[in-house]
């Protein structure tokens, strides 16, 4: 099997898959998170400058969405058609949602009756929880495993994807993305809306560290093979060591009202925790609950090695080009937000 | 109702609605370049407020382009996953380059667009509305390949056996240039110019009819009339080179087209008909030999006919009527296109072109035309390809998501309905608000003294 730098290109792409789903938690976790937080805003004006403070950049924040799901059917077919078939009705309440959030914040300024602003600043803080716990399913369900026969067809239920574990995990990543975008929210902010941001910035992070605490217990106690990873190859436990000093390190800096380290910091975090879940569940992505002989690998499930080529090609090529105008953009729009003509 | 065709009519319809916008997306892309290019040459303030309006407008139409573009990205995992196991290793990899090359390049710079007039250069603003412009064709590139390729599959074999069966990549521009790529990329593309630039026709025209912003709306409809006469004509040839490729790689799907049946018999072309499925005949307005003739330029060589293909293999019956009549339908609206566009430019060189009520009140109505056009025309391409999802290799039946159940669908496709039909609502009643407002005040958030009154998030 062809190798690059000792990995196998599977490897790669489980990597570059990897670094898209991280980049897309960072980015568009803070606009979730933002979303999550606006009816904790009472005046139209602090409303607006918090859509405003991610108006620019959600939109370029959801095209990771779209990388990411493009990058998982092209390495990996298979888990990309068995995890979208086996979550049918939590994937498309996730696209209806992701809908409605998109005309919520277009559609909110448009018109100046205050019925109208209301039910669009619910609909947008509504769909944005939803989104957040759903990714949460999602993630929490793949970290167990799903009940997958030898045809990748599911055999379980809807309701068998909504257990405590896979709640809890939803919980704390509606918890993270609210701490995230309420640091975000404060970078951007000033005066009344920023003293009030302040308060959420503590308030959300001891909800997240809170959840962080629980959820990590939880699988030590609950979800073994998460663990034995870990045990093989002691070195990976650098991994959960710099996300929990990474989490301390949020604590200290919003301490100190550093809040753009706090957002690099919880960024980071949110990266760890995605690498924290890949280590432990390297080589298989998807779990068989029901025969482990059935588990999807990155080998059993990737496309062939010509396509992981070429796309990882694209992938030395394109990434680097996103880079640069995402960078462009965040600087363009750099600083505490104005309202001006443009606004939403 | 089964599982496969509620699936199919709600990956129909979720497309069928997208489709809508970027079309629109693509052929204001380029208008906007044209407008913003001209502000940067001229200096004029006319310029500078319609590139402005037309920016909105555009904003609008993206917004809902990519929330329904989301959809159709997940859909095929979610109904399709043995399509989507049979095709990944080739389609996903068209799917992901558009995702990085395209789409994010497009997002990315829109913010600037939208919000950066105040904060960039008017050059450095110029050339994100050129990545835009760009970013939105790059989109189109990918995702017509990917679907040419299940039209006409190149550069691939087949790999393993029943459910583990799959196509994989050997060639990689073999695939990208498939038979059909450029002939059905240049079609979308040029009619993607067409809906464009006849929404800012329609738009304008109703300006000047209400004899509004009457110097902007002169010179915007002009930019538009060139952009959609050059195009009109450039659809006669790609329309032809299509049907040339169709016939060379998916001859079943030509005799839909022309519902010709007989392969032994001289194929005659349509200019309106129905064809009956039991005598296999068709009644309408035909010219004998039309089709040999534009294929083989001669009006007695025989062509291909459906009776050449198993049953099983061909279109059926009632699909053939679709295909037949979606066909000729997008056929005879490219023809009004070109016979509207000619005659407007006639009367702007004779120096009238504002004159004729009647002839504004009908670029007015024309904004529905491209959009039917490329409805109509997709359904063809993809009803004609049936029964084959993959052609020739995989068929829509056996494609569809194992453990899929057909509460599930159900479940999805009303919701789906109801979202897009509140989606259409609010879609229709912003862009006629932006309409109504009008290009020239650039200070459209305010709130009226009314408004702020009673209303306790203010006070």
């Amino acid at each position: 099997m062809e190798t690059i730098l000792g990995l196998d290109l599977p490897t790669w792409w489980f990597l570059v898959i990897g670094a898209v789903f991280s980049g897309y938690a960072i980015l568009d976790g803070f606009d979730l998170g933002a979303g999550a937080l606006h009816l904790f805003f009472k005046k139209e004006e602090s409303r607006r400058i918090a859509l405003n403070a991610i108006g620019p950049v959600w939109d370029g924040n959801e095209v990771w969405l779209v990388i990411g799901g493009g990058a998982l059917f092209a390495g990996f077919p298979v888990v990309y058609a068995t995890i979208l078939s086996a979550l049918y009705e939590l994937f498309m309440v996730f696209l209806v949602m992701l809908i409605f959030r998109a005309i919520s914040i277009e559609f909110r300024s448009k018109e100046p009756m205050l019925w109208w602003r209301r039910l669009w600043d619910i609909c947008y803080s509504a769909s944005s929880i939803l989104l957040a716990l759903a990714l949460g399913l999602v993630l929490g369900n793949v970290i167990q495993g799903i009940a997958i026969d030898k045809n990748y067809a599911y055999q379980g239920t809807l309701l068998d994807l909504f257990n405590p574990y896979a709640l809890l995990v939803a919980v704390t990543t509606l918890a993270l993305f609210m701490m995230h975008g309420a640091i975000y929210l404060v970078m951007k902010t000033e005066n009344r809306l920023y003293a009030k941001l302040t308060i959420l910035v503590k308030n959300t992070t001891i909800f997240f560290v809170l959840m962080f605490a629980i959820t990590s217990l939880a699988t030590l106690l609950y979800i073994p093979h998460m663990i034995t990873r870990y045990k093989e190859v002691p070195y990976m436990f650098a991994f959960p060591v710099l996300a929990i000093l990474a989490v301390a390190n949020i604590t200290r800096q919003i301490a100190y009202r550093k809040y753009f380290f706090a957002f690099l910091s919880s960024a980071f975090v949110t990266a760890m925790l995605i690498i924290l879940v890949a280590v432990g569940l390297f080589p298989n992505i998807i779990l068989s609950t029901i025969d482990p002989d059935l588990h999807i690998t990155v080998y059993n499930g990737s496309s062939t090695e010509k396509s992981l080529k070429i796309m990882l090609t694209f992938a030395a090529i394109g990434v680097p080009l996103v880079g640069v105008y995402t960078s462009f953009v965040f600087w363009t729009f750099r600083g505490k937000v104005k309202l001006d003509e443009t606004s939403y | 109702m089964n599982t496969e065709i509620l699936s199919r009519i709600q990956f129909a319809f979720t497309i069928a609605f997208h489709y809508i916008y970027p079309p629109l997306s693509i052929g204001l892309g380029v208008v906007l370049v044209i407008m913003e290019g001209m502000y940067l040459r001229t200096g004029k303030q006319i310029y500078e407020q319609m590139t402005r309006f037309w920016i909105k407008i555009f904003a609008l139409i993206f917004g809902i382009g990519v929330a329904t573009g989301i959809v159709m990205e997940f859909e095929f995992g979610t109904n399709w996953a043995v399509y989507s196991r049979y095709v990944g290793d080739i389609f996903g990899s068209a799917l992901a380059a558009e995702g990085i090359f395209a789409f994010a390049l497009e997002s990315g710079f829109l913010g600037i667009l939208l919000f950066g007039w105040n904060r960039v250069s008017p050059r450095v603003h110029f050339f994100s509305t050129i990545m835009v412009a760009l970013g939105s064709m790059f989109s189109a590139i990918w995702i017509v390949v990917a679907n040419s390729w299940q039209q006409t599959p190149a550069g691939y074999r087949i790999e393993g056996e029943g459910m583990k069966a799959r196509a994989v990549i050997t060639d990689f521009w073999e695939m990208v240039f498939n038979p059909s790529s450029v002939d059905r990329l240049s079609h979308v593309i040029i009619g993607s110019f067409l809906a464009g630039s006849f929404l800012v026709l329609s738009v304008n025209a109703y300006y000047i009819l209400r004899q509004r912003h009457l110097e902007i709306a002169k010179a915007s409809f002009k930019i538009a009339l060139t952009v959609a006469t050059v195009a009109s004509l450039m659809q006669l040839f790609t329309g032809h080179r299509s049907a040339d490729g169709v016939a060379k790689h998916q001859p079943a799907k030509l005799a839909a087209f022309e519902g010709h049946y007989d392969s032994s018999a001289v194929a005659d072309m349509y200019l309106i008909g129905w064809t009956n499925a039991d005598k296999r005949e068709i009644t309408g307005v035909k010219i004998p030999g039309g089709l040999s003739f534009l294929l083989h330029q001669d009006f007695t060589t025989p062509v291909k006919g459906l009776n050449a293909f198993p049953k099983e293999d061909r279109p059926s019956s009632r699909a053939v009527n679709v295909v037949f009549q979606t066909y000729h339908l997008m056929v005879a609206i490219g023809m009004v296109l070109i016979g509207l566009s000619l005659l407007a430019v006639f009367l702007w060189w004779k120096g009238k072109l504002f004159e004729q009520k009647w002839l504004l009140q009908l670029f007015a109505w024309s904004v529905l035309l491209p959009q039917i056009a490329n409805q109509v025309g997709w359904y063809s391409a993809e009803i004609g390809r049936q029964p084959w999802v993959v052609y020739g290799l995989l068929r829509t039946s056996d494609a569809l998501s194992q453990s899929l159940k057909t509460e599930q669908v159900l479940f999805s496709l009303i919701m789906f309905t109801l979202v897009y039909a509140l989606l259409f609502a609010l879609f229709l009643y912003l862009l006629n608000k932006k309409i109504k407002h009008g290009p020239v005040d650039t200070h459209s958030e305010t709130i009226p003294d009314s408004s702020k009154r009673d209303n306790p998030i203010l006070n």
